[in-house]
């Protein structure tokens, strides 16, 4: 069973954001792969365990990237495809979106998984980008799943509950949180990584030129939510504090 | 002069931060309150490799760098000292000597026994009246047919009631003085072999201390470690590299010590301000995190000279001394900028400060590390 996997490297989660002349600033940032993607690496991985196959790692990136894709070399994906060009480094989720199609449908897979969002621009929408170009079934937000005969049992989070649902191979599937627990990167594992193979690819190498790329969203602006403002205690008499926390809530706060 | 790491040194920081982070924090209160072994830690962390970072793949180790393994013990020392000093010994203390002076047959078994975490090992060297003087080891081997008997007692030994194998020095010639040690690998499931005190410790309580008592204990002639006579040099050589590994465990909980006080300092009010904004604390901040950086470039020289394989021993002793004096200092100040909930256990620093003492004693005192540096730079 062959499986590519997606991952996009992001900041740090407890990186703390500073923004510059309108932009997030990336300077002094520790990154690390996006915790989505590892579940979706990590479901790689034990896929391939049980199976068989080969695991793919795939990004899309700059220089500093490939430090993300040899962290899953290193916790046991297989070899690593990295594309870089200059004129990704604006692309927005469908410019990247298209790159990993055409690099994929290149390939020889069963499966593509990816995280269910990156903890970056939180956008979720690059696995569904990917299963509209690679004309496949998807299944996002995934919990539990289970592949047989050529089959995928996917268990996906919805509002207020779960829904499960089955679909022929190829897929494109996108992992939650809970889908399974990581497994660190042993040290013999890192040590292999080191010679895993890590290619990397420019546009002209996929047959794309920067137009079919070209970012068809703009960033306007970028700041910071606003501090979160002193929480409130009321006092008096207990009546009096309930009909004036009724009172704040539906006024005030409008969740009532 | 390069200081940065290399993409594997980083990537095993990633990972034994995450790790000691997600593991090895959330035992250690426990760990220390109650005396308690983190056995399964121990497992987890010889399911990554842990136990033999720098022991070659062919005898079930990383095959990583010294740099590697520092970072390693600091990164779990950091969130738990004792359980950093059992990596320590198992890598440093018994892993190392068989590396270094074992026979092939030794290395196959012994050393991938411990390199794997399958088994634990510890050194056996000190003795009641053999401490900072260590060639005063008064054990015996004696060599009867095909097997060494051993008889006397081992005190204060790190991870000896856990062991399953002791790295033993002994006296085979009392009239040869120092000359007269050797070395010996002990299968430490032996009727001869019995576990004695176990103490009581101020600090480091998640590892285990203890007296090893060894009565007419007969191991095979072949278990030898090295040469007759080099067991002095074995024991030297060992704890060299040792030294390594105590100051990147000091590092660790100097770092912890920093870390929580500054944490601390931004949150604690008085005067109608956060205490950081205090020039008296922000001094004490700006000391430690110099004399920080300090000793953790001192010890990652130390490690870098030694998987270059050349002379580190006054270099780890430089290492060791200001790593450890520094986490005696960093946990003294963390407690008074804590102030009188520094001194309580509701926080974790008054167990840094515990943690903290120990490092300027084992594997060579404050004392002899100085000893070691003017020995070098006086002959």
């Amino acid at each position: 069973m062959n499986i590519v996997t997606c991952i996009k490297q992001t900041f740090d989660t407890e990186a703390k954001i500073v923004i510059d002349n309108g932009q997030v600033s990336t300077q002094g940032v520790n990154l690390i792969v996006n915790p989505y993607d590892e579940y979706a690496v990590e479901e790689s991985i034990r896929l391939k365990e049980k199976n068989g196959g080969e695991v793919v790692v795939v990004s899309v990136g700059g220089d500093k990237t490939q430090e993300a894709l040899r962290y899953c070399l290193a916790m046991g994906a297989d070899r690593a495809v990295l594309i870089q060009d200059p004129a990704l480094e604006q692309a927005d989720n469908l410019g990247c979106a298209v790159a990993m199609a055409k690099l994929i449908s290149q390939m020889e897979y069963d499966l593509v998984f990816c995280g269910k969002e990156a903890v970056d621009d939180g956008a979720a929408q690059v696995p569904s980008m990917l299963a509209e170009k690679l004309d496949l079934p998807q299944a996002n937000v995934l919990t539990a799943l289970e592949i047989a005969d050529g089959q995928a049992t996917a268990t996906r989070e919805i509002d207020g509950g779960s829904e499960v649902l089955e679909m022929k191979l190829p897929a494109v599937l996108s992992a939650q949180k809970g889908l399974n627990e990581v497994r660190y990167p042993s040290l013999p594992g890192i040590m292999k990584a080191k010679r895993k193979e890590l290619k990397v690819v420019s546009l002209a190498d996929l047959e794309l030129s920067a137009e079919d790329v070209a970012a068809k969203t703009e960033l306007v602006a970028a700041e910071l939510p606003p501090a979160r403002k002193a929480g409130r205690v009321l006092s008096g008499e207990i009546d009096e504090m309930v009909a004036e926390l009724v009172s704040l809530l539906k006024d005030e706060a409008k969740v009532i | 002069m390069d200081f940065s790491y290399t993409e594997e040194e980083r990537m095993m920081l990633q990972m034994t931060r995450d790790f000691a982070e997600k593991t090895v924090k959330p035992l250690a209160v426990e760990s220390d309150r109650e005396h308690k072994f983190p056995r399964d830690t121990v497992e987890k962390m010889a399911a990554l490799g842990l136990m033999g970072v720098t022991v070659p793949p062919e005898y079930e180790g990383a095959g990583m760098t010294n740099i590697c393994y520092s970072i390693a013990v600091e990164e779990i020392s950091r969130h738990c000292a004792s359980t950093g000093i059992i990596v320590s010994v198992n890598n440093s203390l018994a892993c190392e000597p068989v590396k270094l002076f074992g026979t092939e047959a030794q290395k196959k078994k012994y050393l991938a026994d411990m390199a794997s975490g399958r088994k634990l090992g510890c050194l056996g060297l000190t003795e009641a009246n053999a401490g900072s003087d260590a060639a005063n080891v008064s054990t015996t081997a004696v060599l009867d047919g095909d097997e060494w008997v051993i008889n006397g007692q081992k005190i204060f030994i790190t991870n000896g009631n856990e062991a399953d194998y002791c790295i033993l020095i002994a006296q085979t010639d009392k009239s040869k003085g120092h000359r007269g040690l050797a070395a010996f690998i002990v299968d430490l499931d032996n009727p001869g072999f019995k576990v004695g005190t176990l103490e009581d410790k101020l600090g480091i309580r998640g590892s285990s201390t203890a007296e090893l008592v060894f009565e007419d204990c007969h191991i095979p002639k072949e278990n030898l470690l090295g040469e007759l006579g080099k067991g002095f040099k074995v024991a030297l050589v060992t704890l060299d590299g040792g030294r390594i590994g105590v100051a990147s465990q000091a590092l660790g909980i100097a770092r912890a010590a920093i870390e929580d006080a500054a944490a601390y300092a931004k949150e604690r009010v008085q005067f109608g301000k956060p205490i950081a904004n205090l020039q008296a604390i922000q001094w004490m901040l700006a000391d430690l995190s110099t004399e920080y950086d300090a000793a953790r470039l001192l010890t990652h020289r130390a490690a870098y000279l030694k998987d270059q394989q050349l002379p580190y021993s006054k270099e780890a002793a430089m290492g060791k001394l200001m790593a450890s004096e520094l986490a005696m200092k960093a946990a003294t100040k963390g407690i008074q900028i804590l102030g009188g909930y520094g001194y309580t256990t509701d926080y974790p620093m008054e167990r840094y400060f515990r943690d903290a003492k120990i490092t300027e004693i084992y594997e060579g005192t404050s004392e002899i590390m100085r000893l070691v540096v003017s020995a070098n730079i006086l002959r």
